[in-house]
């Protein structure tokens, strides 16, 4: 019983990690950008955030420079599709290419740098609840941040004016432009929110998740995250639960090592891989269902007064 | 102030000059992180440029580092000009140069030279299986080959370091995680002694022309490219969109294979969990660089290979870190992407804003 609440708390944090990253990229792609860059984002706030704690040693400090490393960066990548009208995938690689270097490149003096201490933050009165307490109670203040972000971007696309005009623009911006709304700007404010809570989320891996540096260490995070506002069909809601699903294989993978399963180290870390292209495989085949649900000009240039 | 106003045709000039200047601009961007670093800035274009041509070594050196960069940036281009996105590139060289790794371990001292060609086949096979995994998943179930190929690319790094910690571990290594060093037989020919560039320059200079040929000259190689450049116009042709995805994945695959093998079986001689060098990364820039032309390519693989060398000295005569290089690669196809602006734009001053550009929407792709 002990065991299942920790790998239930495990769960969620691991979780919490994707949530933010696809949460930003699905507000990109409601707006009609995809942004293949999301690892070289994740990278960059990952020793951006490092580096702040390992001076600072404040998690929120740390946070805010990864969110501020990752929309620095997505405002560069947004200036190039919107503005100048580049391919969203090359420059989302060239993004992401460039992350990997830049990351590795910065975070040489890293390498060996620990942390200070860590705060274990708590709820106080309900962690001591037998069971539902060490699960769900003992968690990083974040881990609840992203369910009440989750909360919010719902309301926000479905409920709010500004969500729906988000959407139309993903959806038709020509219409959107034509009914007046600044079409690109607001595609570069969705770019910029999206790369900031990329970065947030490279961040978190880096000071709490796992609290060292090692290049490279995003580890597909930023692709699982893309796989999963495909595998949510752009909804918010789905996208947490995907990410908790994600969580958990990536958990079960580290919990069974721990066990002494007898299975090769390298079949378990491949697991969360697999998984995604199983997902991926699942969700597309019901291409009718994919498409209804995709922004409609996802991917597609917009040329204002064309 | 400064607007773009399109053209009324894409430019011939910049679509060439672009690259050009995308590098310049790269340049003066090294310089000036140079200067941040304290370092000298022009002992760094030295390292950069000069160095990596200054000898008959370095250059073989050089072509060395060109030809797994150039055999699968072709590949790529084929892909990129059809309009799949197989980013899984280092998927599909890693099992080329585990499936070649498999041949090169069977031979024996007595081995025939012949061996060399099995190598070769097995990575391409090699790679063109795993290429194949997403070009079917795609076909059959609509899976975004993006994502798909590149989650391979983290499988088949875990399938190589299964292979070099467990079965395939050399007994004799010290419990290192490496396989035993392949001999003599299954070698690649070297072009010249003492120099370490092999036939795989020449495999990779004979591609170039056999993909320019299939690109410019062959019926199936038009198709192919109306199926990226306008997909409703294809089918309008009757042209297969499945035929091309197919073509092009495998295409792709196999070149990367084929770059696997080259590289097991050359320079390396055995398989270690640092066979993945990044190679089909950096590859994805190469192919955007050179165009997706084939004789673009064999520049930019040059070019690219240079940038590799000069990490390397960069670490040894500078004491910059060798991650040096994928900075400036990044910096490269981002700058690119922004240059190319210039082939369907103009710069104009303009002292108020007036009118709407419109741009040739197919040229651009999707």
């Amino acid at each position: 019983m002990e065991q299942l609440a920790l790998l239930i708390a495990a769960t969620l944090n691991a979780g919490t990690v994707l949530a933010f990253a696809a949460l930003g990229l699905l507000i990109n792609e409601r707006a009609g950008i995809v942004n293949l860059g999301a690892e070289g984002i994740m990278l960059v706030a990952a020793i951006a955030g490092f580096a702040t704690c390992a001076h600072t040693g404040n998690d929120w400090l740390s946070f805010a420079a990864g969110m501020g490393a990752g929309a620095l960066l997505a405002l560069v990548f947004g200036w190039l599709v919107i503005w100048l009208n580049t391919n969203q995938y090359a420059s989302g690689l060239a993004l992401a290419l460039f992350g990997a270097g830049f990351s590795a490149f910065v975070g040489i003096s890293y390498t060996q740098a620990k942390l200070p201490e860590r705060v274990h933050y708590q709820i106080a009165g309900l962690a001591d609840i037998p069971f539902i307490g060490p699960a769900l109670f003992k968690q990083h203040p974040m881990v609840y941040l992203a369910i009440a972000l989750t909360v919010g971007l719902a309301w926000f696309f479905n409920r709010s004016r500004a969500g729906l005009v988000l959407r139309a623009v993903g959806e038709s911006p020509d219409s959107a432009h034509a009914l007046g709304y600044p079409v690109r700007r607001i595609r570069l404010l969705a770019v910029v929110v999206g790369g900031a809570l990329c970065g947030l989320s490279g961040a978190y891996i880096s000071v709490i998740y796992t609290p060292l540096w090692v290049e490279g260490m995003v580890a597909g995070k930023g692709w699982i995250a893309l796989a999963l506002t495909t595998f949510a069909t752009w909804r918010p809601a789905r996208v947490l639960l995907g990410a908790y699903l994600f969580g958990g294989v990536t958990m079960l993978q580290f919990h069974l090592q721990g066990e002494g399963v007898e299975v090769s180290s390298q079949l378990l870390t491949m697991l969360p891989y697999l998984a995604t292209i199983v997902v991926l495989v699942l969700i597309s085949r019901n291409a009718t269902w994919i498409r209804v649900n995709m922004p409609a000009s996802l991917g597609k240039p917009f040329f204002p007064g064309s | 102030m400064l607007k773009l106003e399109s053209r009324p045709a894409p430019s011939k000039l910049m679509s060439v000059a672009s690259p050009v200047l995308a590098l310049a601009i790269t340049v003066v961007l090294g310089v000036i992180l140079f200067m941040l670093l304290g370092k000298d800035p022009l002992r760094g274009l030295q390292v950069f440029f000069i160095e990596p041509v200054k000898s008959g070594y370095a250059l073989s050196e050089l072509a060395l580092k060109a030809t797994p960069l150039l055999l699968i940036a072709l590949g790529l281009s084929l892909c990129f000009r059809s309009n799949v996105w197989n980013i899984g590139a280092e998927g599909q060289y890693i099992i080329g140069a585990i499936a070649a790794g498999g041949v090169a371990m069977m031979a024996d001292k007595d081995t025939s030279r012949a061996i060399v060609l099995a190598i070769l086949a097995a990575g391409v096979l090699g790679g063109m299986a795993w290429a194949g995994i997403v070009a079917f998943l795609r076909d059959k179930a609509n899976a975004n080959e993006i994502l798909v190929s590149l989650m391979l690319v983290y499988v088949a790094e875990m399938v190589l370091s299964y292979l070099v910690y467990g079965p395939w571990k050399d007994p004799a290594g010290y419990n290192f995680p490496q396989t035993i060093s392949f001999l003599d037989p299954t070698k690649i020919p070297r072009l010249v002694t003492g120099w370490r560039v092999n036939i795989g320059a020449v495999i990779a200079l004979l591609a170039v022309a056999a993909f320019w040929l299939f690109l410019f000259r062959v019926y199936a190689g038009f198709q192919l490219q109306v199926g990226g450049l306008a997909p409703m116009a294809a089918r309008y042709a009757g042209f297969s969109s499945r035929r091309a995805l197919w073509m092009a994945m495998l295409g792709s695959g196999g070149m990367a294979g084929l770059a696997g093998a080259l590289e097991a079986a050359g320079p390396l001689g055995q398989l270690t969990p640092h066979v993945p060098a990044g190679y089909g990364f950096a590859a994805i820039i190469v192919a955007f660089v050179g165009r997706l032309h084939p004789v673009g390519v064999v520049f930019s693989a040059i070019l690219m290979s240079m940038f590799y060398i000069g990490g390397e000295l960069a670490q040894s005569r500078l004491g910059l870190p060798k991650s040096l290089t994928g900075v400036f690669q990044g910096l490269l196809l981002f700058t690119l992407l922004a240059c190319d602006t210039l082939i369907y734009y103009r710069l104009r001053w303009q002292s108020a804003p007036r009118g709407h550009a419109v741009a040739p929407a197919v040229a651009k792709g999707a």
